[in-house]
């Protein structure tokens, strides 16, 4: 924990104990999350979050924030809509302040066939519950009056699809308010306890052996980015995860309050928005190769500025001031990995790639109710791990790639 | 610096040039025909740590090229021309 986080965030720490009700591995959004929900809605308050280095720092404190619900499949359409709907009164719920700000995001659209796209997500999103309706060129330049809707000439803006309700939230803001409502109603939070390994009874994980010594619990949730592999297998659980660097970056400070919006491309695959510190903030698609490597470099500014410029010309003006990069679980079909396991008392909630943390309320809600009750959500029913085996996978890569 | 591929033919390029392609490997204690297939198709052992691949060079000669790289270090450990 830096000092600023001991200064703003009011967290008790207590002794590890040796036996809890839950133990989550990974203090992060997701895992903080489910320990917030557990707490709240269940009353389960006998909860360990064990983090191998400081809560949120991890994937939680690197991605770019988008909170949408525009997706390509009904299931996620649901699900992320039940997270924005929780994001909207999370500031309220913990009386924590998160600089949640709706901005409306536009999904641009170049191409005919980028047409029938964005007109089918609008109509599909609709059916579905979430907001998301068709806009026309002129539309958007009335909300966006940066974009060069000519696409310098080989990209032109025929029209896009709306989503008033897409925001963005300071991800810290947001892992220290589920930690301190969790934390309050005394859920344990263990920073710098690394585990290594599973505590087993036969087929069974009973706990988790930790460099603090061994703690045991009847149910083990992995919540855990970027190293879930590790994790899984010491469960004995085999994942379909292939972990990518993904890396985003702010240039310098350009007007505030004038450029209000998240824009996305498909085509151009890169999605630009501003920080409340006035930074334009750009991202794109993860790293070609599985790595584990947090190293940013220069070939995404190249080619990701390049794209960015073609929509957004007065971004020639400015200049980049900072790189980052975090680790995504990228599962086949480019939707989550929640639920129960094949092997007993171990749950888990992956697969997280670039959409975790939009999903995090969401999440945490579910795989709560999914730990008190027993009993796995219907909502999140669609994204069982066994969807692979059983032939049922959730493809989404076209609205679930970037952002 | 961005990862380079050493290209048998190109010599070292940056990684923007290629396509990463896989080598699925089924570890030796999952049998059965189904089970292997399954594993084949869907599982991952991405390890942190060395692993075998392909990388196919598609805006340069393209060919495919097999090598070692570790995964930590995101760096090409071994070309398997060596």
């Amino acid at each position: 924990m830096n000092e600023f986080m001991e200064r703003k965030v009011k967290l008790k720490w207590y002794e590890p104990k040796n036996a809890y009700d839950v133990i989550i591995i990974g203090g992060g959004g997701h895992g903080l999350a489910t320990a917030y929900y557990l707490a709240t809605r269940h009353n389960i308050t006998n909860v360990a979050v064990l983090e191998r280095k400081y809560i949120g720092g991890g994937n939680s404190g690197r991605n770019t924030t988008v909170i949408r619900a525009n997706y390509g499949i009904p299931e996620a359409v649901r699900f992320y809509q039940r997270s924005l709907d929780l994001y909207n009164t999370l500031e309220q719920e913990t009386d924590r302040y998160m600089m949640y700000a709706t901005k409306g995001l536009f999904w641009m659209a170049h191409t005919e066939a980028g047409l029938r796209r964005e007109y089918a997500r609008a109509e599909m999103n609709k059916a579905f519950g979430a907001t998301t309706e068709y806009v026309t060129p002129k539309q958007i330049k009335e909300i966006v009056p940066q974009i060069d809707l000519s696409g310098g000439g080989a990209y032109p803006v025929l029209g896009a699809s709306y989503h008033p309700q897409g925001a963005t939230a300071r991800h810290d803001r947001v892992n220290w308010a589920l930690a301190e409502g969790a934390n309050q109603r005394g859920v344990h939070i263990h920073q710098r306890i690394e585990v290594l390994d599973m505590l087993k009874q036969g087929e069974r994980v009973v706990g988790v052996k930790t460099d603090q010594g061994d703690m045991y619990a009847p149910i083990v949730m992995s919540a855990t980015g970027g190293h879930v592999t590790a994790i899984g297998k010491m469960a004995g659980l085999r994942l379909p995860i292939r972990t990518h660097p993904l890396q985003a970056y702010v240039t310098n400070h350009y007007e505030m309050d004038t450029f209000k919006s998240i824009v996305a491309s498909t085509d151009l695959t890169f999605y630009i928005s501003q920080t409340a510190r006035g930074e334009m903030l750009i991202g794109a698609e993860i790293d070609p190769q599985p790595s584990f490597n947090y190293r940013a470099d220069h070939r995404l500014l190249q080619t990701c500025s390049l794209r960015a410029m073609t929509l957004f010309p007065f971004l020639r003006k400015l200049r980049i001031l900072r790189q980052w990069t975090g680790l995504c679980d990228m599962s086949p079909d480019y939707s989550p990995i929640m639920g129960k396991t094949d092997v007993d008392g171990f749950y888990i909630t992956t697969g997280w790639g670039t959409w975790g943390f939009k999903a995090i309320p969401a999440g945490g809600e579910t795989m709560a109710q999914l730990i008190a009750t027993g009993e796995t959500p219907e909502l999140i029913a669609p994204f069982a791990l066994s969807r692979f085996r059983e032939d049922r996978t959730k493809a989404d890569r076209g609205s679930a790639g970037t952002h | 610096m961005s990862l380079r591929i050493p290209c048998p033919h190109c010599g070292e390029r940056p990684v923007n040039e290629f396509i990463y392609g896989e080598i699925p490997q089924v570890p030796d204690d999952i049998t059965g025909e189904e089970a292997r297939d399954f594993d084949f198709v869907f599982m991952r052992n991405n390890p942190q740590g060395v692993q075998h691949e392909a990388w196919f060079h598609v805006y340069g000669c393209r060919r495919w090229t097999y090598l070692h790289r570790d995964t930590v270090k995101d760096e090409v450990v071994k070309h398997d021309l060596e």
